[in-house]
């Protein structure tokens, strides 16, 4: 079964062409960012910079307001990751280990939430946010995405693992129900809380939709909006938004580098959208 | 001494379990509020306003399925989901073939796998937003891709002017960004084939193509109807990649239904007939949606 020299040189030549055609769009843009106006827009492009120039950055954070954007992106992407870890996990927790009446009915309705994405009811979510006086407040972005179906049902398979003796034993020991699930059940949970927090942070900082909805007051701009606005306009200022897009990647570039090995090992992949 | 004891047993035992029954609706309580306000509430609301006349201001009036009816008639919206469907076709068995041959490439014996794995992932953590402008930046009039045709002596393309260019730009795009996520998946489910298989065929002087076609695609079967199932409904719920690459155009050409949902609600303030148009995107997705459950289920078997 072993290949032969042919097959791999082969299977080599294929891989490296493929990679170099997935990895060339962000190298691309990345070197683009460093160009000074003159080399941006001339034609043909040179491939490097010739001049390596920081213009565009500085511009992003001194004209385009980029600072006050990338505050706004990284306060909505780190608080709604907070609560949906809090909430998830509480609700898996309920789900997985008590038996009350309605529990099975609620499990299935909290799935059944998966059927319904967003894109079919952004026009009464619009109503919906504005009636609670939530339109154009970053918490429209924090709460209502950190509720979400697959984190509860992650949470509660993983729970279900979990034997009820350990439960049982902080019981007697005189441990109330929050003790339990704070001293006991929130650690335990620490490798599944891990994953989703990666993922969690990763659709928050990325998400276009929710803020395009809920958002029109440029001071309170995601990263994304502010990107979308950009490009919107008659004159695109290429500099600028190539340094912008840059930056917007280096947060979800560190986490992709610290945890790809769990991230491209499919395990967790598998159960996220 | 002992029935003492007994009998004193019960009563926290009962106490215990009056706090038991509370806790898991304590527990429950913020997702469930948060799914009733955010979903439950907005979907009865989107039913709600499809049977009205609404523009968002004044009060709605009720016109039956008039909305519907409208729908029905509007040549516009049969166009915009006939070109959805369109572009589902095409980029759903294009991210499946790349994904798997990616994917089949990555099981063999090769040097820094994890390296080229970690490479054709990392697109599919970066925003639509940033994709798109990405390759609007490399297809652009002066983009690198022009250059290149300049180089060979080629004229250059408007690929974001020209409709057919505009749409083989969005779905070159789509792969690109997608391609990663579908991959993984397929590598799990390449991984899980016993190796004794391939092994057997081998030894019965089976081809690598037919030990392909005859072991790896059937015990493939479920990863493949995943992988199909989810690309297609990520098809028909595209937007954000357009918004930023071509801007639904050029002259709508790259204006799927989600976009056409949203200008309707948005721009032109009609709530009611966008959000009966979200009720016939529901149907359609609910039933690729049902379809991959029962044929999941189905491939498992």
């Amino acid at each position: 079964m072993t290949p032969t020299k042919a097959q791999k040189t082969f299977v080599y030549v294929l891989l490296i062409l493929f990679a170099a055609l997935w990895l060339f769009p962000v190298v691309w843009i990345f070197l683009s960012s460093f160009k000074n106006n003159t080399e941006l827009y001339q034609f043909p492009p040179s491939l490097l910079p010739q001049q390596i120039t920081f213009e565009h950055f500085i511009n992003a954070f001194e004209k385009g307001n980029f600072g006050r954007y990338f505050v706004n992106s990284a306060i909505v992407a780190v608080t709604s990751t907070l609560l949906l870890l809090l909430i998830n996990s509480m609700a898996g927790f309920a789900l997985a280990k008590y038996r009350f009446w309605g529990g099975t009915f609620l499990l299935l309705a909290f799935i059944s939430t998966l059927m319904i994405p967003l894109e079919v009811i952004m026009i009464p979510i619009f109503k919906v946010l504005s009636a609670l006086g939530l339109y154009n407040s970053l918490l429209a972005l924090i709460i209502p995405p950190a509720a979400t179906p697959t984190g509860v049902f992650l949470l509660r398979q993983y729970l279900l693992t979990v034997p009820d003796e350990l439960l049982e034993a902080s019981r007697i020991d005189g441990a109330n129900e929050w003790t339990i699930y704070w001293k006991v059940v929130l650690p335990l949970c620490r490798p599944i809380l891990a994953a989703l927090a990666i993922f969690s942070f990763m659709w928050r900082w990325d998400d276009f939709l929710w803020p395009l909805i809920a958002i029109s007051d440029p001071n309170k701009y995601t990263v994304q909006l502010a990107l979308s606005n950009f490009i919107g306009e008659f004159n695109v200022d290429w500099g600028s938004l190539l340094a912008m897009s840059v930056i917007t990647m280096i947060p979800v570039l560190i986490v992709f580098l610290v945890f790809q090995k769990h991230l491209v090992s499919g395990m967790v992949t598998s159960g996220m959208k | 001494m002992s029935t003492e004891s007994i009998a004193a047993h019960p009563q926290p035992v009962n106490k215990r379990k009056r706090k038991l029954q509370l806790a898991p609706y304590l527990f429950v309580l913020p997702n469930l509020l948060i799914f009733t306000v955010f979903i439950v509430i907005p979907t009865i609301l989107g039913a709600v306003y499809s049977f009205h006349e609404y523009d968002g201001l004044n009060p709605m009036t009720f016109i039956g399925i008039e909305n519907y009816a409208e729908i029905f008639t509007d040549v516009k919206f049969w166009q915009t989901l006939g070109k959805t469907a369109t572009y589902a076709i095409i980029v759903v068995p294009l991210i499946y073939i790349c994904a798997l041959g990616i994917a089949i490439l990555l099981v063999q014996q090769i040097v820094l796998k994890g390296f080229f794995r970690a490479i054709f992932y990392w697109p599919t953590m970066i925003s639509f937003i940033i994709v798109g402008l990405t390759w609007r930046w490399i297809f652009g009039e002066l983009g690198i891709i022009n250059g290149v045709l300049e180089a060979v002596g080629k004229d250059s393309v408007s690929f974001l002017s020209d409709p057919f260019f505009a749409k083989l730009t969005v779905i070159i795009a789509a792969v690109w960004s997608r391609l990663g996520f579908f991959m993984v998946i397929f590598v799990a489910g390449l991984l899980a084939i016993p190796k004794d298989y391939y092994e057997a065929a081998h030894l019965d002087g089976a081809s690598k193509l037919r030990a392909f076609f005859h072991i790896t695609l059937p015990l493939l079967k479920p990863t493949t109807l995943l992988v199909v199932m989810l690309t297609t409904i990520e098809a028909f719920k595209a937007y954000p990649l357009m918004f930023a690459l071509t801007g639904g155009g050029p002259n709508k050409a790259t204006t799927y239904i989600v976009q056409y949902i949203y200008e309707t609600g948005f721009a032109k303030q009609e709530l009611g007939l966008a959000s009966a148009m979200s009720i016939v995107l529901f149907v359609i997705i609910t039933i690729f949606t049902v379809l991959q459950f029962k044929l999941t289920k189905g491939g498992e078997n």
